[in-house]
């Protein structure tokens, strides 16, 4: 019984964390990822198995009954969900880490407490840490879930003295960690206080960012979800938390940066500046203009796409919003079969995750060695007859390339204007998230084709039929 | 300081340093699958939830009369944590297979 305590068990847990590594190192290319994945699932397995013959798990009612709902509803969502809805199930599933988190935190506040030992300072202050990341996790999550599913309007929500407010907030949870260090009395309280403190931080945090912003939210919480479990290890003195929660915590910082150069600017830009919405609204470098446009209608642009060489096609959010994937995947096919070579470049922030435009196209059947990204594409739009802009905006406007007063100037972009002819597909004229003009629009080779892309790109399909 | 702590420091600042080597590795049209993936992994967290759930000899008064609070927030855990796990590697795998070569 000694040995399998004091050995085999962390030996499991060791075990478990090689084959998470080994795991998310097989995510390294997209023959070998869904082995990966199923490696770090067996981790994962073997986590639980050898947490449940751990001398201090005595009654198992309990932890059936919550494994049974919880994979009831993991499975059912996994199963279920579209693919344009990843963003926001990522956002809620990373909420649910965090609420964990606080919760085995908590709970293993209660258990110290009520016995005989005072609670070292270091694990206590672990056990405020786990609340304060977890919680921010939590209802940060919620309310980025809340906005990319619409239930929230995605643009931010700004109020007079809110960062002094959210200083405030933050000083405060601090002082309670602090607080409930030091004391030499009940502690019930100031957990309490932490626990209460760190879920308003989390929804106040996440409410002035705006919906376009996303990708570094979601990058972030991911992050914070593994450094709250990280800190879970602390309070338990157990290294599978420690390590899982580190490789994670690594993989959220990684992706938040990637996606923080991809806009150029700093996570505290985003996370600060309340940067423009999806609501459409112009924003400060606005200007409502009349300068001229070319619109064609879907029938007039067969000619074109038939004598290009080269397609490149490049989809923004709104190719999601559309649901148009599948259909841009059929014209792919058609213009393949007449002899044009057809392309996909995807920039870093298009969608509303990283990666996210990938999955769809992924979905649509759409080859993965078809997929480009900014480096590699942009050197080619230049022998490029044709770019087919569906649903992007601001990662495509020049303005980023040389207009010093932009506010997107500096920013990566597609070089789409230097193709021979750019389409357009948009909805209106309405300006990006950004709520700034884009010039690329006004530009002698643009033609814009106005309406739902969907209904445009089954146009150009039955047209080129 | 004791020793068991500083161990425990050691290996959370060089998974970190993993982390980092493993994942910049990942190619970004991997992107979205790495964060449902890495999410799922995070809810390891399960391994405590289902200590704090199986605990059984604390009685705490509480308003509602004695109740095992740790038993109680280990159960709620065990839900979160598991809806994490299951739903974030299954959602992934099913991304993956997606992908396919030309």
């Amino acid at each position: 019984m000694e040995m399998i305590q004091e050995i085999i068990i962390p030996m499991a847990y060791l075990l478990s964390a090689v084959l998470f590594i080994i795991g998310l190192k097989q995510l390294s290319h997209p023959k070998t990822a869904p082995r990966g994945n199923q490696m770090a699932a067996v981790g994962m397995l073997i986590a639980i198995v050898a947490t449940l013959v751990y001398r201090e798990v005595i009654d198992y009612t309990l932890i059936i009954a919550g494994i049974i709902i919880g994979g009831a509803i993991g499975a059912y969502v996994a199963k279920k969900v579209e693919m344009t809805a990843v963003p926001q199930m990522v956002a809620i599933f990373n909420g649910f880490g965090g609420g964990a988190s606080v919760l085995v935190a908590a709970a293993e506040f209660y258990r110290l407490a009520t016995g005989v030992n005072a609670i070292p300072g270091f694990t206590m202050s672990a056990i405020g840490l786990s609340i304060i990341i977890g919680g921010i996790t939590f209802t940060g999550s919620i309310v980025a879930f809340a906005k990319l599913q619409g239930i929230m309007r995605g643009a931010p929500i700004l109020f007079k003295g809110q960062q002094v407010i959210n200083s405030l907030l933050l000083i405060t949870t601090f002082a309670l960690l602090v607080a409930s260090v030091m004391t030499t009395g009940d502690m019930a309280n100031y957990v309490l206080g932490i626990i209460i403190v760190a879920l308003v931080l989390g929804y106040m945090f996440v409410i002035p960012i705006g919906g376009a912003d996303m990708p570094v939210v979601i990058s972030l919480l991911n992050s914070f979800s593994g450094i709250a479990a990280a800190a879970t290890g602390f309070v338990l003195a157990n290294y599978a938390l420690i390590i899982s929660g580190s490789l994670v915590g690594a993989s959220g910082i990684i992706l938040t940066n990637i996606m923080c150069k991809g806009m150029n600017r700093t996570v505290w830009n985003v996370l600060f500046a309340g940067f423009g919405g999806d609501d459409h609204a112009p924003g400060k470098g606005a200007q409502v203009t009349a300068k001229p446009v070319k619109s064609y209608e879907a029938e007039d642009t067969v000619v074109i796409f038939e004598n290009a060489r080269q397609v490149v096609i490049v989809p923004g959010y709104g190719m999601a919003v559309a649901q148009a994937q599948h259909t841009v995947h059929e014209l792919e096919k058609i213009l393949e079969a007449k002899g044009v070579k057809v392309k996909y470049a995807i920039h870093p922030v298009a969608g509303r995750m990283p990666g996210h435009m990938n999955v769809l196209l992924a979905e649509a059947n759409v080859p993965y060695d078809n997929l480009y990204d900014l480096d590699q594409i942009n050197p080619e739009f230049e022998e490029t007859e044709v770019a087919l802009v569906i649903g992007a905006n601001d990662v495509v406007n020049p303005a980023a390339r040389h207009d010093t007063a932009s506010p997107i100037y500096g920013m990566p972009i597609l070089n789409v204007d230097r193709a021979g002819t750019v389409f357009v597909l948009k909805r209106s004229m309405n300006p990006g998230f950004a709520g700034i003009d884009n010039e690329l629009f006004y530009n002698d080779n643009t033609i814009m084709l106005f309406g739902d892309a969907k209904d445009t790109v089954s146009k150009l399909v039955a047209e080129l039929k | 300081m004791s020793a068991d702590l500083l161990i425990q420091i050691y290996v959370f600042v060089l998974a970190i340093f993993v982390g980092f080597e493993v994942i910049t590795k990942v190619p970004p049209t991997l992107h979205t699958p790495l964060m449902s993936g890495s999410n799922a992994i995070s809810g390891i967290t399960i391994v405590g939830a289902l200590i704090a759930a199986g605990f059984t000899e604390l009685r705490i008064e509480t308003f509602f009369g004695d109740l095992n609070i740790t038993a109680i927030l280990g159960f709620v855990a065990i839900v979160f944590a598991t809806i994490n796990v299951v739903g974030g590697f299954m959602v992934t795998d099913r991304m993956l297979k997606m992908f396919k070569r030309k």
